[in-house]
């Protein structure tokens, strides 16, 4: 009897030491991420997967500068029709494939190439990959584009093993193997992904949980229900209204970033008969509808004061925010000069679409008490995300409330929106001045002349544009407090390396 | 009994038909383009071009039916745009859990229900009756939802004695397989149980006023054996078609449910494809569930027949 209880006890040790060997991060996310391919994903739950399973050419610090990843350095030519990157040696993939030039060329032609990628358009000048040498590729440009750096710090730049990738095809999403610091191991479509440390990882003395379970869980009340009670360690997009009780948790953690994001009210300029308004029509009566905003109001209404209230395409704290322009102040009697002015008589009723959700309604409805002193008469449509989507394509509205995700270069918070005929730019604001600085900006490379463009755009496009830029969400995170060295990003993505789980 | 069944299962054939191009032609009508809406944020139109290539978006309705038809004969339901895997993957995948999960429902939902109704009709208008009212009264006026998120913080946040959401297989871990499972069917069974408790009240009472009872009473049959042998066994009837149904429903997808609790059954794979727009998976799942609703329809009947011996004609 003795020894058996021995036995037990001995049984027990092994268990409480092998639980202790295996650390196990559990991550709620907000939502199911899509397939798990680089070229093919689109959403960004998916990208906060990647960033522990595909390690990418470049990253993001912080500040936003670009930083090496699976990249050593790189080198744009004078004439900035050439970029030449060196690799980082001695880095292998998931199935113990070296990564090296020809890998690198491959990943980059697949994101190319592919079927249905949406990296093409990420990419799209780069016309040629050359391989210089075994550590150094060439990326040949169509036209300089100094936004092909920031690319190469997302899912552009991400490297698959060649092998596996070939093998599976377009199924290479099922089992992605990347050079990144976890390993996939499986995934039950809406309820986890298993990923474990990855041993042969290239910086893996900064490793330290051996398994990340991602969990998806929708409803945000009953994600932070699940880290209150220990089901999880670390939950993203805690709801602004949340926040208050994180704080009050002793056991848990908030970290936050503003996001690059933005929220903003698109105006139909031009796209078809429903663009027919004053609102389209005269850019006074725009400014008018700005000035009747109360960007602070908003914020403290809703949002508790959190979010950062702004009126650019990148938020105030950006290094490319334009301090020439900054969030304008309510101004009821200048708005109502304004539209005397442009000869606008009685209020302007105008169809106003909103994607639903909580938060989005509620800032629909204060815009809509805000604009409504200075005579514009708002009518709210709560729809469907995905229905919305097609009706701002097809111009079925006439202010559309939504925001973008955001991307760490300026450009990819702005072209797409704002030059004519860009896919993003269902509004048809079309501007050539707007457009030619456009061009400028992504020509220079020093982020001094770049700017300097942009201050050309914003001239423009915050007067007369279409999009009423109104505040940036912060990324907020939730963790136990038994996670150590967690540091927020503003893309929002959960960065892995460096973790400790107490 | 041969012959009828051999008419029954005749006639699922021009209802599962009817049923294909149902849910084929009406989530055509649903707003919103497949392409456009995986896309997302990454709207380029040459992607989505070749993205509509791909799945036959581009395509008339009825090529696509064609298509979809010709790949369900030969055992091929489809791929997911959103996920690329294939659709009868992901319905082996979520069948199992939704199973289980209804499987619970239905016997917290019987064994509450059925008892509950029985009481309140032999102990009509007394507390018994009243209290079982009450609780019928309840179950089906509590949203699913809140009580779901009502019990999460009290037995996962507060007392901490079952994880607040997510799912553990069978096979895997049976303990932690029922401990994630039994607050979402303990939530589902008990609105159920309450529609069950109705019926079989109201059966009951029906029953308990025939010819046949008080003739057994007559006969000086102890009480208990009039209710449960004579009684019960007649007023089953329509319960049974109405747990068949339900079960059914229940099949289709505990939407809400799944959602709080994270459970990955049909209901939340349903509900992300229908936002998703993500065509193939929508009509794999409903032409799956509508399949064994028509089955189970078929049990249903063939346990009347055991239950009630007139209608085995």
């Amino acid at each position: 009897m003795k020894r058996l209880a021995l036995l037990s006890l001995a049984l027990v040790g092994s268990m409480a030491s092998s639980a202790l060997a295996q650390s196990n991060l559990r991550i709620g996310l907000a939502e199911d991420p899509d397939v798990l391919d680089p070229s093919l994903a689109r959403t960004y739950v998916g990208r906060i997967v990647f960033s522990s399973i595909c390690d990418k050419l470049f990253d993001i610090d912080e500040k936003l500068a670009i930083v090496p990843q699976l990249a050593l350095s790189h080198e744009t030519s004078a004439d900035g029709k050439t970029v030449t990157i060196k690799l980082r040696p001695n880095v292998k993939f998931h199935d113990g494939e070296p990564f090296d030039a020809e890998a690198a060329r491959y990943s980059l032609e697949r994101h190319l190439t592919m079927k249905g990628s949406f990296r093409k358009p990420e990419l799209g000048s780069v016309d040629k990959v050359e391989v210089v040498d075994p550590l150094t590729i060439r990326l040949h440009l169509k036209q300089p584009f100094s936004p092909l750096l920031a690319q190469l710090t997302d899912r552009a730049g991400m490297m698959v093993s060649p092998k596996a990738a070939q093998a599976a095809g377009d199924k290479f999403g099922l089992h992605p193997v990347c050079a990144g610091p976890y390993k996939f191991v499986e995934r039950v479509q809406q309820d986890r992904i298993v990923v474990e440390k990855f041993a042969d990882y290239w910086n893996k003395d900064q490793v330290f949980i051996d398994r990340i379970t991602y969990l998806p869980i929708v409803d945000g009340t009953v994600r932070l229900a699940n880290l209150r009670s220990g089901s999880l360690d670390l939950i993203e997009r805690v709801l602004a209204t949340d926040i208050k009780s994180v704080r009050d948790d002793p056991k848990l953690k908030l970290s936050k970033a503003v996001s690059l994001g933005y929220m903003g009210l698109t105006i139909n300029l031009s796209n078809g008969p429903k663009a027919n308004t004053p609102l389209a029509k005269d850019a006074r009566v725009r400014q008018a509808f700005d000035l009747a905003i109360d960007r602070d109001a908003i914020n403290q209404v809703v949002f508790n004061g959190e979010f950062v209230p702004g009126n650019q395409w990148v938020s105030p704290l950006n290094p490319y925010y334009q301090e020439k322009f900054p969030v304008p102040k309510r101004d009821i009697a200048k708005a109502k000069a304004l539209l005397k002015e442009a000869g606008v008589t009685g209020p302007i009723t105008l169809d106003f679409m909103v994607p639903n959700g909580p938060e989005t309604r509620a800032v629909a409805e204060v815009v809509q008490s805000m604009v409504a002193e200075a005579g514009f008469d708002l009518k709210i449509r709560v729809t469907e995300f995905a229905t919305s989507l097609k009706q701002s394509e097809q111009g079925d509205y006439q202010v559309f409330l939504i925001g973008w995700s955001g991307r760490s270069d300026p450009d990819g918070n702005s072209y797409s929106f704002q030059v004519c005929g860009q896919p993003q730019n269902t509004n048809g604001y079309c501007d050539k001045e707007v457009d030619a600085a456009h061009a400028e900006a992504r020509s220079k490379s020093s982020m001094a002349d770049r700017k300097k463009a942009y201050e050309k755009v914003a001239a423009k496009v915050l007067t007369e544009g279409a999009i009423k830029y109104i505040y940036h969400t912060q990324v907020l995170v939730a963790h136990t407090n038994r996670l150590e060295g967690y540091r927020q990003m503003p893309d929002g993505l959960v960065r892995v390396i460096g973790l400790k789980l107490k | 009994m041969l012959a009828f069944l051999t008419q029954r299962l005749l006639q699922i054939i021009p209802t599962l038909i009817i049923v294909s191009m149902l849910i084929f032609g009406l989530q055509q009508l649903l707003p919103g383009d497949p392409a456009l809406i995986m896309a997302g944020e990454e709207r380029d139109p040459k992607v989505l071009a070749e993205i509509r290539e791909q799945y036959r978006l581009d395509q008339p309705i009825p090529v696509q039916y064609f298509y979809w038809v010709k790949g369900v004969l030969t055992g091929n339901l489809g791929e997911s745009m959103r996920l690329k895997s294939s659709v009868s993957s992901l319905v082996a995948e979520k069948l199992p859990v939704t199973l289980q999960l209804a499987f619970m429902a239905l016997l917290i939902a019987i064994g509450v229900g059925i008892p509950a109704g029985i009481v309140s009709a032999v102990k009509k208008e007394t507390p018994w009756d009243y209290a079982a009212n009450l609780f019928a009264l309840w179950g089906l006026s509590t949203p699913n939802f809140w009580l779901g998120i009502l019990m999460i913080f009290l037995f996962s946040v507060t007392l901490g004695w079952l994880p607040a959401s997510g799912y553990v297989r069978l096979g895997e871990d049976w303990k932690a397989s029922l401990a994630t499972t039994v607050m979402p069917a303990f939530v589902l069974g008990n609105a159920l149980a309450a529609v069950l408790m109705r019926h079989t009240r109201s059966a009951m009472l029906q029953a308990m006023g025939t010819d046949y009872v008080r003739t057994a009473r007559a006969k000086g049959l102890h009480e208990n054996r009039v209710v449960l042998k004579h009684a019960l066994r007649n007023a089953m009837t329509p319960v049974i078609t109405l747990l068949a149904l339900d079960f059914g429903t229940l099949l289709s997808g505990a939407v809400l449910t799944e959602q709080i609790f994270s459970i990955p059954g049909f209901g939340k794979l349903i509900v992300d494809s229908v936002f998703n727009r993500d065509y193939a998976v929508v009509q794999g799942v409903v032409l799956v569930t509508s399949s064994i609703y028509i089955s189970l329809n078929l049990l249903a009947d063939i346990a009347y027949m055991l239950v009630n011996p007139r209608l085995r004609g």
